[in-house]
């Protein structure tokens, strides 16, 4: 059911512009997170530092989405849906960041795999970047659409990607243990396949918190902890 | 679960003549709790609060079906003394209305009339204790004895606060009781509300959401007549069951 607009328009208009922020944001990551595995794959370094260049602008955002939560809490006091709205915006916008910040770290990390021959052709890491993906681009689509439905399919396919991690780190020990003058691109291609399991994480992250925006429920942590 | 109940209403209809203003209203207000009714102009919340201590009688052709027990006694029964029920469920009003005589013999009015006490000295303790409970002491003592007209507008809320305690009540009614006053002076009221409801049961009908938020534990919403819902007010604005009260209570209005 689509929201219902605020009698206030100013208001209705600082969220929207909220959101329009947001959405920006996460553009900005996603297209960081493929950018840095495509730079690698076809070992660009120019497409590379392009995606480090990139992580200010990311920075930026995320301090004016601070800010314009503040604002909105100070001066409108929202309650409900527009509380837990801003609640998940200030919490969101930190997971977008760290994400960005993967994507630099991916991009660092190729940088230096593209000086070196290739350990292999990479097969599963592409695999594994476009799961972590998509589930990426779910939990903010299910954000944008406050569909809970597919958020809690996010959650649910995190463990795939975390799946694929776990076969990647098998394949690469097999190499290392052949080869010891594979380590250290081994020990690189390994770090990426962590990082994109870290984007699957946030991504998961981001699903809750939508699933707290649309039923006010709280589903973080499974049912490990009690809660009132 | 067997929590306790100060008063139960159970299907309440209210009628003003032909003009149905409440329709099957049920709640269950809970002792030392501060329970908050909102909900926009015209939509029974303040017609509620007074059918508690029948208020409404002294309107004409207005009638309620249903039941409102205070203590599982039925407040409309016959035998029910309006006067008592008054004496026990105080009421206090948005405009402070203050007699048009001392501070002193304003709080002292319900206790004479009553009877409750005859003796000057027990009278004067009365006072005192009660314009403490108030938060009023420290800033009338001195001049007990002038006109409470002299009051600023906060103060002469407190006083009617004040006036309303010293007959020792067990429930508190009040109507929009800090719309009329500055910040300061709503913030006195609301602190003294927190106080208060370790001794009293307090209702309050407030248009200001965010008073209703600050002081009350449960927090029922009303639309049209019909108690839309009935929560816990911190999950009343967090995440309330009911898309009209959300709608309601984040300002998109039809």
């Amino acid at each position: 059911m689509p929201d219902r607009e605020h009698t206030s328009k100013h208001y209705e208009q600082q969220l929207r512009i909220l959101k329009e922020k947001l959405l920006l944001m996460s553009h900005q990551a996603e297209q960081m997170i493929s950018d840095s595995i495509r730079a690698l794959v076809d070992r660009r370094p120019t497409l590379a530092e392009d995606v480090i260049k990139r992580d200010d602008d990311l920075d930026k955002l995320e301090i004016e989405i601070d800010n314009l939560c503040y604002q909105i809490l100070a001066l409108e006091q929202p309650v409900a849906r527009d509380l837990r709205f801003i609640a998940t915006a200030l919490k969101i916008v930190k997971d977008i960041e760290r994400i960005g910040d993967i994507g630099v770290n991916i991009a660092e990390r190729g940088i230096e795999l593209i000086q070196e021959p290739e350990l292999k052709r990479l097969v599963d890491l592409p695999i594994m970047a476009e799961a972590a993906q998509r589930i990426l681009k779910e939990s903010l689509d299910a954000f944008v659409n406050s569909d809970a439905e597919l958020a809690e399919k996010v959650i649910d396919n995190d463990r795939l990607v975390d799946g694929l991690y776990e076969q990647i780190f098998r394949e690469l020990l097999t190499y290392m243990l052949e080869d010891t003058r594979s380590i250290s691109r081994a020990i690189k291609l390994i770090f990426i396949a962590k990082h994109l399991e870290r984007v699957g994480d946030h991504s998961a992250n981001i699903a809750e918190m939508v699933v707290f925006l649309v039923r006010g429920q709280d589903i973080r942590h499974g049912t490990r902890l009690d809660r009132g | 679960m067997g929590s306790p109940v100060k008063i139960t209403v159970s299907g309440a209809n209210f009628f003003y003549g032909s003009n149905q203003a409440l329709h099957d209203v049920s709640m269950e207000i809970r002792p030392q709790f501060v329970t908050a009714l909102i909900g926009p102009s015209g939509c029974g919340k303040s017609t509620f609060l007074r059918s508690l201590n029948r208020m409404n009688d002294l309107i004409p052709g207005a009638r309620l079906e249903g039941k409102v027990e205070l203590d599982g006694e039925n407040v409309y029964s016959d035998s029910m003394d309006v006067i008592h029920l008054r004496r026990r469920v105080g009421m206090i009003f948005q405009k402070s209305n203050p007699f048009p005589m001392s501070s002193y013999d304003n709080v002292a009015y319900g206790v004479r009339v009553n009877g409750l006490t005859k003796k000057r000295i027990e009278l004067d303790e009365v006072v005192e204790k009660t314009l403490r409970a108030a938060a009023l002491w420290d800033e009338v003592k001195d001049r007990l004895h002038r006109s409470a007209m002299s009051l600023s507008g906060g103060q002469q809320q407190r006083l009617c606060i004040a006036r309303a305690l010293a007959v020792e009540p067990e429930v508190l009614l009040m109507d929009e009781p800090a719309s009329a006053l500055d910040p300061i002076s709503t913030a006195k009221i609301e602190e003294l509300i927190y106080d208060l409801k370790r001794t009293y049961t307090i209702i309050i009908v407030t248009h200001n959401m965010q008073q209703a938020a600050r002081v009350s534990d449960e927090t029922g919403f009303f639309l049209s007549g019909r108690l839309v819902e009935f929560n816990e007010t911190k999950k009343l604005f967090t995440a309330p069951r009911n898309r009209e009260t959300e709608d309601y209570i984040t300002g998109r209005f039809g």
